[in-house]
């Protein structure tokens, strides 16, 4: 890739940049003098919520169905794909990104198809997300595709349009912010607990208008799909997006898969990678340090993500109206500890915690124990079913007592019918515990896999690590 | 696009922060069909888990700081225009919120201590001006784009193809491995989860 001009100071030396920097740049057609710029965009991902994104496209072609890539996931029933859709609304927007995607020649992951999935998991496992592209999708959680150190972000219904007519977008360049986290995880302690830590020092909108890359050792020694499940989140800290810089573990994981670059084409993108990493030098606009080694199992206690404490905790005191309301919302009394609180359900799944590696977590704990509450396991992808059963972690899964599903986002937002009931109390591993997320009057406690999976077997919200 | 240039009306309040787009509009209503040309709107679902006093027949909105942050869903502004709600007031804003209501017309204004006061309300985009109900008159910032676009009722799509030629030679120019290599090693998946080591 061409260096562009303006990163050349007047020594002719280089100026040190970010990665984001350097993604930007080299997607850059054009920058208007109001400040936004037009994208190249390398990747679009469609689902079935994109409805009203076709829509708005009338009668005009799709630009590019080559790099666009439709996947069925937000209204996917849990159980058997023998099964008939058995609401009609959602069996009608199942239908209707199946027709779209035939209608504009765009390749789908149709609820029968071998790749199904959620989108998020689905298409990095087919080597479709890639170092240093930009990749976009109707869905905030888009985030979690910077992971493999791409430009991923999500976008609303009218810029899906955009994207399909053009292959463009105009974006407003946001700012860079650097999270380091120092140290070693504890054991138990998870990239979950990574970013609800952070979400909670920084507030929901600590990081607004800012692309957070995620650095230092407690990072760089997460495997690929820790790396998803801390990139994932970044929007719930308010970021555009999240990232992490490639590195061997990203190269390793990409190699070979159905999509990826072969031969000749992996070693130009090789060549590009490994100049992709932020250089030595480079300027954030913010910086945020974080003790890796000081972190803790964490989990939530109000509505907003940023409600969280380590699960060594006590619910925080009622000193604001909105801690007020968080509260009575959530059933629970000022001061009471943390570990301990009551949980009618589980719910381990989504596009945060969805992965193999997510539900090998949860299984080591379940293993030879029994769930005293009822709880549904719902893998992010058919491929991460596949591989659990190979591994018979559903087996580890039915004999606790545990529902295993088919794959899609389920109850991370109940769109499917997977509903939590008015009243009850969650421990999900999704991303979310806004008011009526899983369900109207649900009480959502976010928490890593392993978390969920202690609080199936105790019925409770419990410190895994003693458990373990 | 309906272009926004002056609006008086009613304005409604809802004094709280953070007020996400699943309030706003709750998921359970994005599959609802919308064609407003069919009658098919999303009105009804505006707030609907919420108490908002007022909202029926307003056209402003003044609301707490951080509104619509959350999930990226369109949706909760459509809810918002059906309802005829063309302005929200905030002292901030979700980022994708506010780009999505541009494109549909719906002004988002920025001031950080608005009067949390319903009733009649003045806004003049072009000046820049909006006045509450207590007769207090404030300036406001908007980014010169998104006014331009807002007063113009431009159709974003249209506007950016005008630009096709530098588009196609870009696209021309980016590098192969960027290009979507067609499936090759189908066997990938059955090899991968023979490999217990890979996985454990
Ligand atoms: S799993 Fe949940 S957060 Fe992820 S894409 Fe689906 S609904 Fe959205």
């Amino acid at each position: 890739m061409a260096i562009p001009l303006k990163s050349l100071n007047v020594s002719g030396m280089m100026t040190p940049r970010t990665m984001f920097e350097k993604i930007w740049s080299t997607h850059e057609i054009l920058s208007s003098p109001d400040g936004t710029s037009l994208l190249w965009i390398d990747r679009h991902l469609v689902h079935e919520g994109s409805f009203h994104g076709f829509a708005k496209l009338g009668d005009r072609p799709v630009s590019r169905p080559d790099l666009t890539f439709a996947v069925a996931d937000h209204y996917v029933p849990s159980h058997a794909r023998s099964l008939p859709i058995g609401d009609a609304e959602a069996a009608g927007l199942v239908a209707k990104l199946a027709e779209n995607a035939a209608r504009h020649g765009i390749t789908h992951f149709g609820l029968h198809d071998p790749r199904q999935g959620i989108v998020h998991v689905t298409v990095p496992e087919q080597g479709l997300t890639l170092p240093g592209l930009t990749l976009v999708c109707g869905d905030s959680h888009t985030s979690t595709h910077g992971a493999f150190g791409a430009l991923a972000f999500g976008i609303g219904a009218s810029e899906v349009s955009h994207v399909l007519a053009t292959q463009t977008l105009w974006q407003r360049r946001p700012r860079n912010m650097r999270i380091f986290v120092s140290g070693a995880l504890g054991p138990h302690v998870t990239a979950k607990d990574v970013i609800l830590a952070i979400i909670g020092r920084i507030g929901t909108a600590g990081a607004v208008g800012h692309v957070i890359e995620y650095a230092g050792p407690a990072i760089t020694s997460l495997g690929m799909e820790a790396r998803m499940t801390l990139c994932n989140m970044s929007i719930e800290a308010g970021a555009r997006a999240g990232m992490v810089a490639p590195d061997e573990t990203t190269f390793a994981w990409l190699q070979n898969r159905p999509h990826a670059p072969q031969g000749a084409l992996w070693e130009a993108a090789m060549a590009a990678w490994q100049a992709l990493p932020s250089d030595d030098g480079a300027v954030f606009d913010t910086e945020l340090h974080l003790a890796g080694d000081a972190l803790a199992p964490m989990v939530t206690w109000g509505t907003s993500p940023q409600a969280c404490l380590p699960v060594t905790g006590h619910v925080p005191a009622a000193d604001t109206a909105e801690i007020r309301d968080q509260l009575a919302y959530m059933g629970l009394s000022a001061g009471a500890k943390l570990d301990g609180i009551a949980v009618d359900q589980v719910f381990i799944g989504s596009c945060t915690n969805g992965r193999l590696q997510d539900l090998q977590d949860a299984a080591a704990v379940l293993r030879g124990r029994r769930a005293v509450v009822p709880g549904l396991v719902v893998p992010g992808s058919m491929a991460v079913r596949e591989a659990a059963e190979a591994l018979g972690l559903d087996t580890v899964f039915t004999q606790a007592g545990l529902t295993w599903g088919m794959p899609g986002c389920s109850m991370c937002v109940g769109t499917n019918g997977d509903l939590v009931a008015p009243g009850a109390r969650c421990a999900a591993t999704s991303n979310r515990n806004f008011v009526g997320r899983q369900g109207p009057g649900a009480r959502t406690h976010l928490m890593s896999p392993a978390m969920a999976a202690a609080a199936a077997v105790t019925g409770r919200i419990t410190d895994v690590r003693r458990l373990a | 696009m309906t272009p926004f240039t002056t609006l008086s009306g009613r304005a409604c309040v809802l004094a709280q922060d953070n007020v996400d787009t699943d309030q706003i509009l709750p998921a359970r209503f994005l599959r609802k069909p919308r064609d407003r040309a069919k009658g098919q709107d999303y009105a009804a679902y505006l707030f609907h888990d919420l108490e908002v006093p007022g909202v029926a027949g307003a056209s402003v909105l003044i609301a707490g700081a951080n509104f619509g942050c959350g999930s990226s869903r369109e949706g909760a502004v459509y809810a918002l225009i059906d309802a005829g709600i063309t302005c929200v007031v905030a002292p901030s804003f979700g980022d994708i919120f506010a780009a999505n209501a541009v494109r549909n017309g719906l002004l988002t204004v920025v001031l950080a201590d608005a009067p949390m006061i319903g009733g009649d309300v003045w806004v003049d985009l072009p000046a820049q001006r909006i006045g509450f109900a207590d007769q207090s008159v404030r300036d406001f910032a908007i980014d010169p784009a998104r006014k331009h676009q807002l007063v113009e009722g431009l159709d974003e799509i249209g506007l950016t193809l005008t630009h096709a030629d530098a588009i196609t030679r870009h696209a021309r120019d980016m590098p192969a491995w960027l290009q979507v290599a067609p499936p090759t090693n189908k066997s990938f998946f059955a090899s991968f989860f023979s490999k217990k080591e890979v996985l454990s």
